[in-house]
């Protein structure tokens, strides 16, 4: 080791003697152990609200949540991710915690039903954010089966209300957990293939992922 | 929450050393979301995080008199009465990166007007204006006593320095 401690103007030098700079050097290793071990206690005492990860797919970036009930809320990155973590701790409560862990479950069954090996989900939910009829219509629609589709009108016929088609629209488009309650096999009845929260080059992909398994 | 992690860690091991701030830094955010349902939603967040990490840094000091010794750090010394001076603290049995204890030895032991006010100023990063605020005193004197102990921090690393050049 060198002996010579006198500045030389070199780098590294001045900031190694700047207390700030020593005192304020980011510990990310450090702070990621003490989240993991802050995650594992907070949900042991119940004290989390919301638990969330993100994973790659074929169609982009997900973002999971779960509550202690079940999958709360699935995402597509064109909904952002960040105005969706904020609107659930407006609705649910604000102690959100990324937890890959507890999401574990949901992202295997994600990327085995990407990979075309699971045609449904075995995954307890949480639908708190759908009430009413849109929630009647979501629990209708995992009985649309994997490589089928409906149209909007068939499926108000399944939730008992054959004229409340429009409804079914509304029930589609704000499906908290898509693809894990399949709101893209909902199509319109002239065949085309109407809209998507990930948008329609999505709900192709899907249905194409479908048909060819 | 998360968000005001680092800043929270920094508090803590301004007062509190090695593994004792780690631990505050897990009570104090246990504590908060025990308390997060209650807070005014217009409540400063971070300011409320870190008087609570002030105080669970107390605890942990309470707690660190009755252990026998913090359980990764080697006690060289006692200089600032927290009861350990170890020196950049590797620690191979848990992740994470080095700690300057040297360091963060030297500023505990500041008067603690000095501390503090380079707490809130450079650690937390608010103005002068709102550390005068919390420690009471005008603008001029907070600015003075983080200035004061900035120069005694220099001081203290530069005989660091020259320690373990020279042994």
């Amino acid at each position: 080791m060198n002996a010579t401690t006198e500045p030389t103007g070199s780098t590294g030098s001045t900031e190694l003697r700047d207390p700030v700079a020593r005192l304020t050097t980011p510990e990310p290793i450090t702070l990621a152990r003490l989240h993991a071990e802050l995650v594992a206690r907070a949900t042991d005492d119940r004290l989390v609200d919301v638990v969330y990860d993100t994973v790659d797919s074929p169609v982009g970036t997900l973002l999971l949540a779960a509550t202690d009930v079940g999958l709360v809320r699935v995402a597509f990155a064109s909904e952002d991710h960040e105005a969706v973590l904020q609107r659930l701790a407006d609705r649910i409560g604000p102690r959100i915690l990324r937890a890959p862990d507890r999401l574990d479950e949901v992202a295997t069954q994600l990327a085995e039903y990407f990979g075309g090996a699971r045609t449904s989900f075995a995954l307890p939910l949480d639908l708190r954010l759908s009430t009413g009829f849109r929630r009647e219509v979501l629990e209708h629609l995992p009985e649309v089966a994997y490589g089928r589709t409906e149209s909007y009108a068939e499926v108000a016929a399944r939730a008992g209300r054959p004229r409340a088609v429009r409804a079914v629209g509304t029930a589609c488009a704000t499906n908290p957990v898509p693809l894990v309650v399949p709101c893209h096999r909902v199509v319109r009845s002239d065949g085309s293939i109407g809209a998507y929260a990930g948008g329609a080059a999505t709900k192709r992909t899907l249905l194409d992922l479908e048909a060819a398994a | 929450m998360a968000e005001h992690g680092p800043t929270v860690l920094r508090v803590c091991r301004a007062h509190a050393p090695a593994a004792a701030a780690e631990d505050a830094w897990s009570e104090t955010f246990l504590s908060a979301m025990r308390a997060y349902p209650d807070l005014d939603p217009g409540a400063n967040v971070e300011a409320w995080l870190v008087t609570i990490a002030r105080r669970k840094c107390v605890d942990q000091h309470r707690g660190a008199a009755r252990r026998a010794v913090p359980r990764d750090v080697a006690v060289s010394g006692d200089r600032d009465g927290t009861g350990s001076v170890a020196v950049a603290v590797a620690r191979d049995d848990v992740p994470g990166e080095p700690v300057d204890e040297e360091l963060w030895s030297a500023l505990r032991a500041l008067p603690p007007k000095q501390r503090d006010s380079i707490v809130h100023h450079h650690l937390v990063g608010l103005p002068y204006a709102q550390v005068a605020e919390l420690l009471g005193g005008s603008e001029a004197a907070a600015r003075r006593a983080a200035a004061d102990g900035m120069r005694r921090l220099r001081e203290t690393y530069g005989r660091i320095d020259r320690g373990r050049d020279h042994p």
